[in-house]
C-alpha cells in the first residue's frame, strides 16, 4: 500500500526563486550583452571619464551605471564580464566535478589500494596553498580563459573527490550493493547503476558551489591580472582597477564588486535549495 | 548429497591471526532450512556472508571450501562466480530500509536479476515481478512496481525483498536475520510468508538468527556457533528434545518464557563458558598445527 509519504510535494522556495531568478538574469544578460549595452565594453572615450551613475547629478545619459577612468561605459562591462564568469563557472565547475567525483566514486566504492592511491593524492594536493597554486599555475600556462579553467579544476578537484567519495562509502556499506552483486552485477556496474545515482544529489549541490568558487578565483586571477588580457571587460579586473580610484569614483568598484557578490551568493544559495529539494531524509 | 556443503572453512581478520571463524562445517540438504543460532558475534552472519561472496574486503578465507551442488565456490574465477551465485543463491538481508536502492524504482530492482542473469525479456520479467507480489500478499503490484522504496513501509519492503529473492528460483536463500529489523507483529507474518514460500518453491534456506523460538517454528536441522565454531549441529528435533552440548543446554535455558514474563533471565553460567571456551582454545591449537 503506499502510503502518506508518497503524497509528498515539497514547494520550491524562496530561496530557489531568487538565487534562481538572478543567475537566470545573469544568464540573459551574458548572451544578450551585445544587444542590451549601449556602448561596446571596449569603447573609450576620455572626455567622458568618471561619469557617476544615472541617479547622481553630473551623469552622461545614456551611462546608465556610470564610466571608468578610459571613460567606458560600466554597464557594457559587467554585462560582457558576465560571459566571462559564466563561461568560467560552467565549464570548469562542470570538469572539476566530473574529474572529482569519479576518483571520488572510484575510491570510496571500490577501497583498497584504489582508495589508498586516491586518498593520499588528495592530501598530498591540499597541502598546496589553493592561491598560490593557481597563481603559479596561471605563471607557467600564460594567462587566459583555458589557463583559468585548467587552473580552477587542478586546484579544486580535491573537494569534490572527499565528499563523494565519503558518501560512496556510506552507499556501499548498505545492503542494496551487496544484494546487486549477488544477483550478479559486476563492481562497476553496481558502482555506476547503484551507487551513482545515490550520490548524484551531493554531487549537484556540490557543482552549484564550485561554480561560485571558479567565479571567485577568476576574478581573484583578474584582480591580480594573471586572468585574460587586461583589456577584456572582467569582474576582477574591473575591481581592480576600481580600487585606483575609490576616492574619486566609487562606483567603479561598487558596481561590479556588488554584482560578483550577488553571483556567489546566487550560487551557492542555489545549491542549498536544491539540496533541501533532494534531502534524503524525506525519501 | 548436501546442496551447500561447507568443509572446515576458517577465516581470519586478513594479515592478522585473529580468527573468525574455526574450522566449520556445515551441510544443508536440497530444500532443507538450516539454522545458524549463536550470541551476536558468533560468526552467524560471516558464514551467510562468506557463502554469497560478500565478505569485507579486510577479511580473508584462510582454508576450507564451499561446495555448491558439488562445485566449490571458493575455487571459481569472480565471473564464473558471479554468474554461479546470480543463477543459484538469494539474499533476504537483515535490514530492508537498507536493502533497496533508495533511488530506483522497485521493478527493475526485481526484474534486474531476470533480465541479467537469466536472460528474460523486460516484459516478461515485469510480468513475473508482479505475479511474485501477488505471491507475497502485496496489493496492488503493478502500482507498488512503480514505485520508490522511500513510499513503502518497512514491512512491504521486506516482502518486496523476499520476492524478490524468489525471483530467479534460486536453489538456496541466505535469510540473514530477515526479521530483526521489524516490529514484532510484523515479524510473525513475515515468517510465516518466507515458510510458506520456501515450501512451495523447495528452496533450501540457510536461515541465520538468534532466537530459538524462530528456529523451532522454520528450521529442519541447526548448527550453534559459538566464536566461530560451530559446537553442536544436529536436528531441531533432537535439539530441543535433548540438546548434547552443555552450551547448547544454557542457551536452550538461557531463551526467556513467555508463559512465565515474571521469571528472572538465566544467564549463561560461567564454568559452561569456560568449558566452551577450552573447546575453541584446543580448536585453535589444531589449526595452528595441522
Amino acid at each position: 500500500m503506499l502510503d502518506g509519504r508518497s503524497q509528498i510535494r515539497r514547494k520550491i522556495g524562496l530561496r530557489l526563486w531568487l538565487s534562481g531568478g538572478w543567475l537566470l538574469i545573469l544568464v540573459l544578460a551574458a548572451v544578450f550583452a551585445p544587444l542590451l549595452s549601449p556602448h561596446g565594453p571596449l569603447e573609450q572615450d576620455l572626455f567622458l571619464g568618471r561619469m557617476p551613475p544615472f541617479w547622481v547629478s553630473g551623469a552622461e545619459p545614456g551611462y546608465y551605471l556610470g564610466t571608468d577612468s578610459l571613460g567606458r561605459d560600466l554597464l557594457a562591462r559587467i554585462l560582457y564580464g558576465a560571459r566571462v564568469a559564466l563561461i568560467v563557472a560552467l565549464v570548469a565547475g562542470s570538469i572539476t566535478a566530473l574529474v572529482g567525483s569519479t576518483l571520488g566514486l572510484l575510491a570510496g566504492y571500490l577501497r583498497g589500494w584504489v582508495d589508498v592511491v586516491i586518498s593520499r593524492l588528495i592530501d598530498i594536493w591540499m597541502a598546496f596553498p589553493p592561491v598560490l597554486f593557481s597563481i603559479l599555475l596561471i605563471a607557467v600556462l600564460g594567462p587566459g580563459l583555458v589557463s583559468i579553467i585548467i587552473a580552477i579544476v587542478v586546484i579544486d578537484w580535491t573537494r569534490f573527490a572527499r565528499v563523494v567519495r565519503a558518501e560512496a562509502m556510506a552507499q556501499g556499506a548498505m545492503d542494496y550493493p551487496a544484494s546487486a552483486q549477488i544477483a550478479g552485477r559486476t563492481r562497476l556496474s553496481t558502482m555506476i547503476v547503484e551507487i551513482l545515482p545515490n550520490v548524484l544529489p551531493t554531487i549537484v549541490v556540490l557543482l552549484t558551489l564550485e561554480m561560485g568558487i571558479a567565479v571567485i578565483v577568476e576574478a581573484i586571477l583578474s584582480f591580480v591580472n594573471l586572468s585574460i588580457s587586461t583589456d577584456d571587460p572582467t569582474w576582477g579586473g574591473m575591481i581592480s582597477e576600481g580600487r585606483t580610484s575609490i576616492h574619486q569614483a566609487w562606483w567603479i568598484m561598487v558596481f561590479p564588486l556588488v554584482t560578483l557578490f550577488l553571483t556567489v551568493l546566487s550560487f551557492s544559495q542555489f545549491g542549498e535549495g536544491l539540496k533541501d529539494r533532494f534531502d534524503p531524509v524525506l525519501r | 548429497m548436501s546442496y551447500l556443503k561447507i568443509s572446515n572453512l576458517t577465516v581470519n581478520i586478513a594479515g592478522t591471526s585473529a580468527r573468525l571463524l574455526r574450522d566449520v562445517s556445515l551441510n544443508v540438504e536440497a530444500g532443507e532450512v538450516h539454522g545458524l543460532v549463536g550470541e551476536s558475534g558468533a560468526g552467524k552472519s560471516m558464514i551467510g556472508k562468506a557463502v554469497l561472496g560478500t565478505l569485507p574486503r579486510a577479511i580473508e578465507i584462510v582454508s576450507g571450501a564451499i561446495e555448491l551442488d558439488g562445485t566449490d565456490l571458493l575455487k571459481l574465477s569472480p565471473a564464473e562466480h558471479r554468474k554461479r551465485l546470480g543463477q543459484s543463491c538469494a539474499l533476504i538481508p537483515q535490514d530492508p530500509l537498507t536493502a533497496l536502492n533508495p533511488s530506483r524504482r522497485i521493478g527493475p530492482q526485481i526484474t534486474d536479476r531476470l533480465t541479467d542473469i537469466l536472460g528474460w525479456d523486460t516484459k516478461h520479467a515485469r510480468e513475473r515481478a508482479a505475479e511474485l507480489l501477488d505471491e507475497v500478499q502485496i496489493p496492488d503490484p503493478q502500482r507498488v512496481l512503480c514505485s520508490y522504496p522511500h513510499e513503502l513501509s518497512g514491512g512491504m519492503r521486506q516482502r518486496i525483498l523476499i520476492a524478490s529473492a524468489f525471483a530467479a528460483e534460486p536453489k538456496l536463500i541466505v535469510a540473514d536475520e530477515p526479521t530483526t529489523a521489524l516490529d514484532v507483529t510484523v515479524q510473525k507474518q513475515i515468517l510465516k510468508l518466507i515458510k510458506d514460500m520456501q515450501q512451495r518453491h523447495n528452496t533450501a534456506l540457510l536461515f541465520v538468527t538468534h532466537d530459538l523460538g524462530v528456529v523451532s517454528k522454520i528450521c529442519q536441522s541447526l548448527s550453534v556457533l559459538y566464536a566461530g565454531m560451530v559446537v553442536e549441529a544436529t536436528d531441531v528435533r533432537s535439539f530441543f528434545r535433548e540438546p548434547a552440548h552443555a552450551y547448547s543446554r544454557a542457551l536452550l535455558a538461557a531463551t526467556p518464557k513467555y508463559t512465565d514474563p515474571e521469571a528472572s533471565l538465566t544467564p549463561v553460567p560461567e564454568e559452561v563458558i569456560a568449558a566452551v571456551r577450552a573447546e575453541v582454545e584446543a580448536a585453535d591449537q589444531r589449526l595452528r598445527h595441522g
